[in-house]
């Protein structure tokens, strides 16, 4: 049994057969299906569960807003979930499976959520979970998160590569049906550059939907020239199967192109999918007409489609869903679909009409006046029930059932920022009001022009206009003769009397006794409707039931459809996988990497490294026979103290400063004094946000009277640099100030240790004196090393130790590192790592990042003398508020174990001997803890209320997070040379 | 969004970085009488208009321009961009 639903004609490349399986079955389609055109032919009208009731459903549609048909594709790393089958182009090879069922499709466990609808009505979840509340952890969110959900996930990486792009054009024009044709023809012509974007595979819309004559020929002619034409054009490109998904501010639009879904894998190097980011001068949305349903008792069975959708599937795919279909509408459209099916030999047993006054069609019974009250066939429709105009019961025989309720202007993209349509009573639907966003036109059946003639003038006249607002001219083209019917239906959404359910939204089981009992609660308003009943929520986001939904709580009112509501859409217009908005942004590429000059020795070293914002730093550089982080680290640390060791510190922020104004600037900017700094010395500066609180620390190195050079922690090289240009731009504008940042630019190594000047000496040219005397602490000069390098040298030191900052235009980075270990060597020099260097500042008592934590002050830092009070900076108003200044300050202190061997860690919290351990006896809290490989024992900083009073003090430092308690004495937080006797000598 | 540089033409909103109202520019003096309650006022106390709002942008990935963007909060068109040291200085600051 192979396709034996498929008709002659369509759109299909019968000369290639493809296979493919669903649910481990196979079968075979052509070049040109869909998957769910070619489930259809193979008549398979089961394709999936329901999200709640588990109920058995098949196609009903044939676009991208189907409810029902969502399946699971592909398989390995490449499994993809909830991909609607109606709009997945087959290809041979394709594997498909149907999601949302235990064991089987068939026979569904699960389906025992379809006897208990009484309970899982609108709002159920508030209602049942509620009580008792420990409940909920542990027992109903397990079950319900189990049960809920559709498809799954294969847990492992993402195999294809997703690009973004960007593009730009005078006109973009949104759908290439008969308007969006009709408009990149015209404006193809005048010579603007036109971007056609279309969801589907073939250009054409409804003209290759529908079996209907443009001018003297099947409209898929003109539809093949117009594309002959287009592509010819250089001005013109034509972009298939991408959905605009998003119009955003400024008139950019956002567009998924779809390059590779249709094979079993992209080609090499090519994209899965592309997110290409839009810039038109004008946008014309030309995105057609969604159709609606009808509601009635069990209108949910496979069968049970979209009237248009069964045509479109009779036309172009030469599918039919069933031998014999009844056919159930309000309007002429329905009895469309009639002729069509006849015209291709199918059995028409009835057309339902809803209207008195219905027309007749020959070679059909047409019951005017009749509805569709109930249907039979648990996993595919067998039968309809009809209630005829004089109250007689009938049933008839059918496999499917086409249903037209009218169609919706698909307006998605005219209500993105915020505009609402507007209700018109000729289709009973809405339109895109007149004040469409900036950029922005209209066309087609997306405006409510639903003729084929209506819908070629418009999209000509539109494009007329959007060349106008730019300032082209173009020309009318000659449009084909084209059908110009009338739209008119009778508004009917759903059957009267049903006893049991008839469902509103197909993707979330919402029926029309859920909007009743969501109306009857209180829930009137459209927008608690939907949270309440999830209507018109998840994949299709109730593009086929949003109206309908509208419609019946207008009816429960006694309103109008507009004074009830309207719908409101947001972006994306179709579900956009997550891989394609990250792009190349994964893994390794989620964020830069910044390497500095040296890092390849650093990898000779063999170093580990750590992230620090984006740059890689070496943590520390163990050596052979070393098994723990700590033995190395403890080495590197005594090795600073003992003789010398070098550490890269390149990430530093550093800001040039120039200008005759530029100490006067640095004196707005630091909390600290800088204008009367010499030419020739560095000072350590803290900067404070303007609420008073201490942000960044650093140092500032005059090497001119006019010519600063100003170093930031690496965290904060960025927003110190920006906040400078502010302060510059905004506040001090007439300054003579100019910066740049120069991180990049410079390389920068310490090198610290007692021997530190030894090495340097090696390194530095011989008429530098660099002699205690000469070049005292806190001194910076440029000098050149190696025979002439330049380089700037700095005696500052975050370690204690005598030490020196040595920096090189970043090229002789590399170099320098490898003279500085070459000369060091006599001394046992050692490279020392991120790790190390924290140990030995926190032996010294130095704050850092942990200290700088954004909740402390100068005060609370122990800076407060530096802190000047004679003059203007960011910060020093508010940094004299009461509460910053008051009694009980937490100041930084030291902290050790009162028995040696315990260990301390940063986040205890500091309590009184006596007091119990609760937040109203917090002394304060640990910030910094180490293992000192120079004291022998785990020391750390912190702050505590008074802390300065309170040295010598023992107090307990808890951890309530994860239990225990250490006794620790308070010391002052300068553990190694705390007179500063090793700095200056 | 699209911010049109009054140096660079128009750019995308991606290479700003925002910081808010441009009140900010309006520092005060810190040795007014009444230094303490203007500082906590020009810190904390922003308008937040519905319709035009003037804020500052600052063109990080650019050519570090501070600038003044007057912006329609409802519909977000700008309708004005100016720099921000003419701003500032219009405002009578200066050094």
């Amino acid at each position: 049994m192979t396709q034996v639903n498929r008709l002659s004609g369509g759109r299909l490349d019968r000369s290639k057969s493809l296979s493919f399986s669903f649910n481990g079955k196979a079968y075979k389609g052509y070049q040109g299906d869909t998957l769910a055109s070619a489930l259809l032919a193979n008549d398979v009208r089961l394709v999936g569960r329901s999200f709640k009731s588990h109920r058995p459903r098949g196609i009903f549609s044939a676009g991208s807003e189907e409810p029902n048909a969502l399946v699971e594709l592909g398989s390995g790393a490449r499994q993809d979930p909830n991909t609607r089958a109606t709009t997945t182009e087959l290809f041979d090879g394709l594997t498909a499976r149907s999601q949302n069922h235990w064991p089987s499709l068939k026979y569904d466990l699960l389906a025992v959520n379809d006897r208990l609808s009484g309970f899982l009505t609108a709002g159920f979840y508030y209602k049942t979970f509620t009580w008792p509340a420990t409940f909920w952890e542990k027992l109903y969110e397990p079950i319900i998160r189990r049960a809920a959900g559709l498809g799954s996930l294969s847990m492992q990486n993402d195999p294809d590569l997703y690009d973004k792009g960007f593009l730009h054009c005078d006109l973009l024009v949104i759908g290439a049906g008969p308007a969006g044709l009709a408009a990149a023809l015209t404006a193809g012509r005048s010579g603007a550059r036109v971007l056609l974007a279309e969801e589907e595979f073939l250009l054409g819309g409804r003209l290759i939907a529908e079996d209907m004559a443009l001018g003297d020929d099947p409209a898929a002619h003109w539809v093949a020239r117009v594309q002959a034409e287009l592509s010819s054009m250089d001005n013109v490109r034509i972009l298939l199967r991408t959905t605009v998904n998003g119009a955003y501010d400024h008139g950019v639009y956002s567009a998924l192109e779809r390059v590779s879904d249709h094979m079993a894998s992209p080609e090499q190097g090519k994209p899965r999918q592309v997110l290409w980011r839009i810039y038109p001068k004008q946008a014309l949305v030309c995105t057609g007409a969604i159709e609606r349903p009808i509601a009635f008792e069990n209108n949910d069975r496979p069968g049970v489609m979209l009237g248009g959708a069964v045509r479109a599937y009779a036309n172009r795919w030469a599918v039919t869903p069933a031998q014999s279909v009844v056919v159930f509408t309000n309007s002429n459209d329905g009895h469309r679909t009639a002729k069509d099916l006849l015209g291709k030999g199918i059995s028409i047993p009835a057309i339902i009409d809803i209207r008195q006054d219905a027309p007749r069609l020959s070679g059909v019974e047409v019951l005017a006046g009749a509805q569709v009250i109930d249907s039979s066939g648990r996993s595919g429709l067998k039968s309809i029930k009809a209630r005829l105009a004089n109250g007689e019961i009938r049933s008839f025989a059918c496999g499917a059932l086409a249903v037209s309720g009218g169609w919706n202007p698909n307006l998605s993209l005219t209500c993105h920022q915020r505009s609402r349509p507007e209700w018109c009573e000729d289709i009973a639907s809405f339109v895109p009001r007149r004040d469409l966003p900036p950029g922005q036109l209209v066309a087609g059946a997306a405006r409510g022009d639903f003729s084929t003639s209506r819908a070629l003038q418009g999209g000509m006249n539109e494009a007329l206009k959007a060349l106008q607002n730019i300032g082209l001219t173009g020309q009318g083209i000659e449009l084909p003769k084209a059908e110009d019917a009338d739209p008119s239906l009778t508004p009917f959404w759903h059957v009267n009397g049903a006893k049991g359910r008839a469902w509103v939204d197909l993707q979330n089981d919402v029926t029309v006794k859920d909007v009743t009992l969501a109306h009857q609660e209180g829930f009137r308003s459209v927008e608690h409707l939907k949270r309440y009943t999830t209507l018109g929520m998840a994949t299709d986001q109730g593009k086929t039931s949003n109206i309908g939904g509208l419609a019946v709580m207008a009816e429960l009112t006694g309103k109008a459809i507009p004074e009830t509501g309207t719908t409101m859409f947001r972006p994306p217009y179709t579900p956009v996988a997550l891989g394609a908005l990250a792009g190349r942004s994964v893994g390794k590429d989620f964020h830069p990497t910044r390497k500095t000059p040296s890092h390849k020795w650093a990898e000779e070293q063999g170093a580990v490294f750590v992230e620090t914002g984006n740059w890689l730093r070496a943590q520390w550089f163990p050596q052979p026979g070393e098994t723990h982080w700590r033995q190395t680290v403890d080495r590197e640390a005594r090795a600073v103290r003992k003789s010398v060791g070098v550490c890269d510190v390149t990430t530093l922020g550093k800001i040039d400063v120039q200008g005759s104004d530029a100490a006067t600037f640095l004196n707005k900017i630091y909390a600290n004094g800088f204008a009367k700094l010499q030419v020739g010395k560095v000072r350590y500066g803290i900067m404070l946000r303007e609420d008073g609180i201490a942000y960044d620390d650093g140092t500032a190195a005059r090497f001119a009277e006019d010519h600063f050079v100003v170093t930031t922690t690496t965290a904060n090289a960025v927003l110190v640099y920006r906040n400078m240009e502010f302060a510059r731009q905004c506040l001090w504008p007439d300054l003579d100030v100019q910066m740049i940042s120069t991180t990049e630019a410079w390389a920068q190594y310490a090198i610290a240790g007692p021997n530190s000047r030894q090495v340097l000496q090696k390194v530095v040219d011989p008429e530098h004196d660099i002699s205690n005397e000469a070049f005292p602490f806190m001194a910076c000069r440029e000098v050149t090393i190696c025979g002439g390098l330049r380089a700037r040298l700095f005696r500052i030191s975050f370690s204690g130790e005598l030490a020196y900052e040595l920096a090189v235009p970043a090229r002789f980075g590399d170099a320098l590192i490898r003279s500085l270990m070459a000369a060091g060597a006599e001394y046992d020099v050692v490279p020392y790592g991120t790790e190390a260097l924290g140990v030995l500042r926190v032996e010294k008592g130095h704050a850092a990042g942990a200290e700088l934590n954004g909740t402390t002050t100068s005060l609370n830092l122990g800076l407060g003398r530096m802190v000047s009070k004679k003059k203007d900076f960011i910060g020093a108003t508010l940094s004299r508020r009461d509460g910053l200044n008051g009694e009980d300050q937490l100041t930084l202190v030291g902290f050790q174990p009162v028995s040696k061997g315990d260990f301390i860690v940063s986040g205890m919290h500091l309590m009184n001997n006596e007091a119990p351990t609760d937040a109203a006896n917090d002394q304060g809290y640990l910030t910094s803890a180490i293992h000192s490989p120079n004291l022998g024992h785990s020391i750390g900083l912190g702050f505590l209320k008074n802390g300065h009073d309170r040295l010598g003090e023992t107090l307990r430092a808890v951890n309530p997070l994860e239990g225990g308690e250490v006794a620790v004495e308070v010391l002052s937080p300068h553990f190694i040379d705390p007179e500063g006797e090793r700095l200056r000598d | 969004m699209i911010i049109p540089h009054p140096l660079l033409g128009p750019r995308d909103a991606q290479e700003f970085t925002y910081l808010g109202d441009a009140s900010l520019i309006n520092r005060p003096d810190w040795q007014s009488e009444n230094a303490m309650q203007e500082f906590h006022d020009y810190l904390y106390l922003r308008d937040n208009p519905a319709g035009l709002h003037r804020e500052l942008w600052f063109h990080e990935q650019g050519d570090r321009s501070w600038l003044v963007v007057t912006r329609n909060t409802m519909t977000h068109e700008i309708t004005q961009v100016e720099l921000a040291s003419d701003v500032a200085r219009s405002h009578g600051r200066s050094r």
